[in-house]
């Protein structure tokens, strides 16, 4: 829940706990800040992008206590108690293997899409570990990318679902 | 086909080398102009005109200072002092009307979303706040929004000043097309509509300025395609001296021709850093973005084709009205004329009349989208081939045979005075039919239209060619382009044999790092992890022309290779003294100097590169600093060209078209980076796709942008576009060393006119002969049972 903090200076702000990446935050914030924007203006985690105004493209989708959400349209408020994991956050040492099968099967260009696409596909595959080339489709339709043709994302995905598939993969 | 060598052992060139840029995208790490912040950082915010065109009355920011946190606020009147108008580049006739830009409107606005005025606060929320607070009176004005009415007598000027909404008239002829047309026993026309659309950069544009006070220096960020241009133009627009203003291009989010460009908002950012000798910074909404960032397309084309009974094309007439919008921005003009070149496309004929009139409308500034004038002309003749087809009961790829340049014909000069210096339709057509399966689809065709299949199949054929590598600057002068087409790098080896490479072009997800570092490894023979690229900063890459029309390996790639081999040569002189013996006696090869005859003696490139940098035994005129810089300008275009083949269903019942499988063999030349190529097709075709079935920037009648948003313009997502099956065929090009031609605009050109011909031919047998561009559900069931 959140609490309005007693003798805030100004009472319009509200207190709010989170864990983003793996790091607590306790911060004071506007109710009308969007999370992707408590995110990338009050915690410098700009890894999380904003590409549109409607929900539509998904670049700012990240995982709220292992869902994929789309951090614009949530409050900060929202988020109060949650757990966060942004795209800065996948990587466990190593790459995560959505990670990884973007790079290794040239699933970005401009890359402007990838962090909320990535976060996208790891949801996807915590919820379908092997899903059919069209249910990877279907899966990130909620999110846009102007270069790739998705051609390639779908491509990445499937090897990341293989891999992750594989025995000894993270679970 | 031409078939390459096999690339010698070791070679990184040619190769699917994984991209250098990857690394820090999928880490959350690239660097984005929103995402830099700076102490002392203001948000800047713009109140935007909420009417197509209106006369602006009183503007009162009174009550905006009065918010919380805001720093200040300009009306266009205020501002009206710091800067000149916005520059157009392409003086493309001389009766060409250049109307006043300014950066703020202060006495009309023009468009849907032309700035009015400018607020600035401490935090982004605060400037949104203020913007609502700032009060504008508007005496409204007659919305220009049709091209064709906005040229009839008495209607209402966009530029009140004008004589007339026309901006320029062009007319071209080669060969004698009226008698031609006599003399021709088919004739057929149509009427094509080029739908505006929006190019959608996933990365909305953002800017931010930082000013020197003491000293007039300024830093701008800004995410563009053109930094260099940027720096050349907002100098002189904001009376900033070019040396002290240095531009940066961080991260790019994607460009499409939409970040080609020069904008009001730099202006406004360095004008208000100025004023306030604070950096500020001001970031695009989505909705913000698709008003004030250039619209691509806007064509009518009234096309006419005729030709023998045996098919033979005799001659080809376009007339064309191309929406400009409200202003000219950088190459607004340009996009026609670019597209002109191009519309005898791979065919052989001697007769051509074109005409083109450039019209202002109430409506945003159409600009380069992804291709340029080149999708639209392509579009225009692949189109009215298979209407010819159709007519004269042939086969589409029939009747291409019959009239485009064979092989053995190159190089070949079209009626519009193009060479094309090489090429191979036949190859890429027919590796293209074999992967596609043609015959046999046709044969399925026919079945089901026999069986009247309520969804219907169709079959799409476009075969295109394209002008790339935009460079010649004679030819640029010669057209009435403000600046050249040159391209450079610079080479740096440095001291412990690791490589630096300056590229003067800026790319937004191309991934020059990558291909250009190739070049590089090879010409320098280091590894590719020791070579870094560096672009897109004025400090550090002074000279440069920057990211359009697939000019970036033709002719940037060019300027690396001379560069990286002139680096070598002087690593030479320091190799033979090294070896005492001549630099003539050295062979060079996978990064070793060897003398000729005794392979024992040889030094590293790395070993010679610390040994010029310690300078202890360096022989007369060798150099320590072993760096080089290439400049290129080619003489000629590069011209890609290739077959794509779409096959689509058609329900009739509903109109719904899926897009069953799509090949694309293109022919780019020589592939330095097959994985990145295959890229560009894939990314290229879709957004070609989606102006044949997903997308348009509609206008109301009163100019509004009736498709402002993600939510009513539709990109298409995963979900709406098919996998690609793409190859290639390499027919190197003769007119620079590397054989390459170019790979970002050609799957845009093919991929338009495959997918509706696909639909058209779909519907062929219901009397259909042609449906417009976004060939939606609803126009596809009219198209098919009538507009009752």
């Amino acid at each position: 829940m959140c609490a309005v903090p007693a003798g805030a200076n100004d009472e319009r702000m509200v207190l709010i706990s989170t864990t983003v990446d793996g790091a607590d935050h306790a911060d004071e914030v506007e109710p009308r800040l969007l999370l992707v924007h408590y995110l990338r203006i009050r915690l410098g985690r700009t890894g999380t992008v904003v590409g549109c105004d409607t929900s539509n493209c998904g670049a700012c989708t990240v995982l709220l206590d292992g869902l994929s959400v789309k951090s614009c349209t949530l409050l900060a408020v929202q988020a109060d108690g949650a757990e966060i994991t942004t795209v800065q956050g996948l990587a466990d040492g190593d790459l995560h293997p959505v990670q990884r099968e973007f790079a290794e099967n040239h699933a970005l260009q401009c890359g402007y899409c990838t962090a909320g696409m990535i976060m996208s596909a790891v949801d996807l595959l915590m919820e379908n570990p092997d899903p059919s080339e069209q249910e990877i489709r279907d899966g990130l339709e909620g999110n846009l990318c102007r270069c790739t043709g998705y051609h390639n994302i779908v491509k990445a995905v499937r090897a990341a679902a293989a891999g992750l598939r594989a025995p000894g993969a993270p679970a | 086909m031409t078939t390459q060598a096999a690339p010698p052992a070791g070679r990184v060139t040619g190769q699917p080398v994984r991209r250098k840029e990857d690394a820090r995208v999928i880490t959350g790490q690239a660097r984005w102009t929103d995402n830099l912040t700076l102490p002392g950082l203001a948000h800047l915010a713009i109140v935007r005109s909420p009417m197509a065109h209106a006369r602006i009355g009183k503007a009162d920011v009174s009550a905006a200072l009065e918010q919380p946190g805001v720093i200040a606020a300009f009306t266009g009147r205020d501002l009206a002092p710091d800067y000149g108008s916005l520059p157009t580049a392409w003086i493309v006739s001389d009766d060409l009307i250049v109307p006043d830009h300014p950066p703020v409107a202060a006495d009309e606005a023009r468009y849907l979303g032309d700035a009015v005025a400018v607020v600035v606060a401490e935090d982004p929320y605060q400037a949104a706040d203020a913007v609502e607070a700032v009060q504008v009176e508007y005496e409204p004005l007659p919305a220009v929004v049709d091209p064709v009415a906005a040229l009839a007598d008495g209607a209402p000027l966009v530029h009140a000043g004008q004589a007339t909404n026309r901006a320029f008239t062009w007319s071209f002829s080669g060969g004698d097309y009226a008698d031609t047309r006599r003399r021709a026993k088919v004739v057929v026309s149509r009427r094509f509509v080029q739908q505006r659309v929006m190019p959608t950069a996933m990365e909305p544009r953002a800017v931010l300025a930082e000013p020197f006070p003491a000293t007039g220096e300024f830093t701008l960020w800004t995410s563009t395609q053109v930094p260099h241009f940027v720096r050349l133009l907002m100098s002189s627009v904001c009376g900033i001296g070019e040396h002290k203003l240095r531009v940066i291009a961080p991260d790019v989010g994607g460009g499409f021709g939409g970040k080609l460009n020069v904008y009001a908002e730099e202006a406004i950012a360095l004008a208000v850093a100025r004023r306030l000798g604070r950096p500020v910074k001001w970031t695009a909404t989505r909705g913000e973005d698709y008003l004030a960032t250039t619209h691509g397309r806007d064509m009518i084309q009234d096309v006419e084709i005729a030709a023998a009974r045996d098919g033979r094309v005799l001659g080809l007439k376009v007339d064309l009205t191309a929406d400009l919008g409200a202003y000219l921005q950088l190459l607004t003009p340009a996009v026609p004329l670019l597209g002109r070149y191009v519309y005898p496309g791979i065919y052989k004929f001697a007769a051509h009349e074109f005409t083109c009139q450039g019209v202002f409308t109430t409506k945003t500034p159409t600009d380069s989208y992804r291709g340029a004038g080149r999708p639209e002309a392509t579009f225009a003749v692949e189109r009215i081939m298979d209407e010819l087809a159709a007519e004269l009961g042939l086969d589409p790829l029939e009747l291409r045979q019959r009239n485009w340049i064979s092989h053995d014909e190159f190089p070949y000069t079209t009626v519009t005075g193009l060479t094309y210096d090489s090429g191979n339709y036949e190859a890429a057509t027919a590796r293209a039919t074999e992967l596609f399966g043609y015959d046999a689809l046709r044969r399925e065709q026919a079945e089901r239209r026999q069986r009247g299949d309520p969804v219907q199949l169709g079959i799409g054929v476009s075969v295109y060619t394209e002008m790339g590598g935009l460079a010649p600057s004679r030819w640029f002068g010669r057209h009435g382009y403000t600046v050249g087409g040159w391209e450079t790098a610079s080479v740096r080896l440095l001291p412990t044999g690791r490589v630096e490479v300056i590229a003067g072009t800026s790319p937004h997800g191309q991934g020059h790092e990558t291909t250009f570092g190739q070049i590089a490894a090879d010409a320098v023979g280091v590894p590719f992890d020791d070579i870094d690229v560096m672009h897109g900063d004025t400090d550090v890459a002074p000279w440069g022309l920057d990211t359009y029309g697939s000019r970036s390996i033709v002719v940037g790639g060019e300027a690396v290779l001379r560069a990286a081999r002139q680096v070598v040569d002087k690593a030479r002189v320091v190799a033979a003294h090294m070896l005492e013996v001549s630099p003539g006696d050295l062979e060079f090869g996978g990064g070793r100097f060897s003398v000729r005859g005794d392979p024992d003696a040889s030094r590293t490139i790395q070993d010679v590169a610390f040994a010029a940098f310690a300078a202890h035994d360096l022989p007369p005129g060798a150099d320590p600093v072993l760096l080089a810089e290439a400049t290129v300008d080619p003489e000629a275009f590069s011209y890609p060209h290739g077959t794509h083949l779409c096959a689509v269903e058609v329900d009739t019942a509903t109109g719904l078209v899926t897009v069953r499988s799509y090949v694309a063999v293109d022919d780019v030349g020589t592939v330095i980076n097959p994985m990145i190529v295959d890229g560009q097709v894939h990314g290229g075709v879709t957004q070609g796709l989606a102006q044949a079935l997903y997308e348009e920037a509609v206008y109301d009648a009163g100019g509004n942008l009736v498709t402002g948003s993600m939510v009513d313009y539709l990109v298409p997502s995963a979900a709406d576009v098919p996998p690609y099956v793409t190859d290639r065929t390499e027919t190197p090009a003769t007119t620079n060393p590397l054989g390459v031609k170019g790979a970002g605009e050609a799957g845009t050109i093919g991929s338009t006119p495959a997918v509706v011909n696909a639909v058209v031919d779909a519907l062929r047998a219901y009397g259909v002969t042609d449906i417009r561009m976004p060939c939606t559900p609803e126009r596809v069931w009219q198209a098919t049972h009538g507009d009752a």
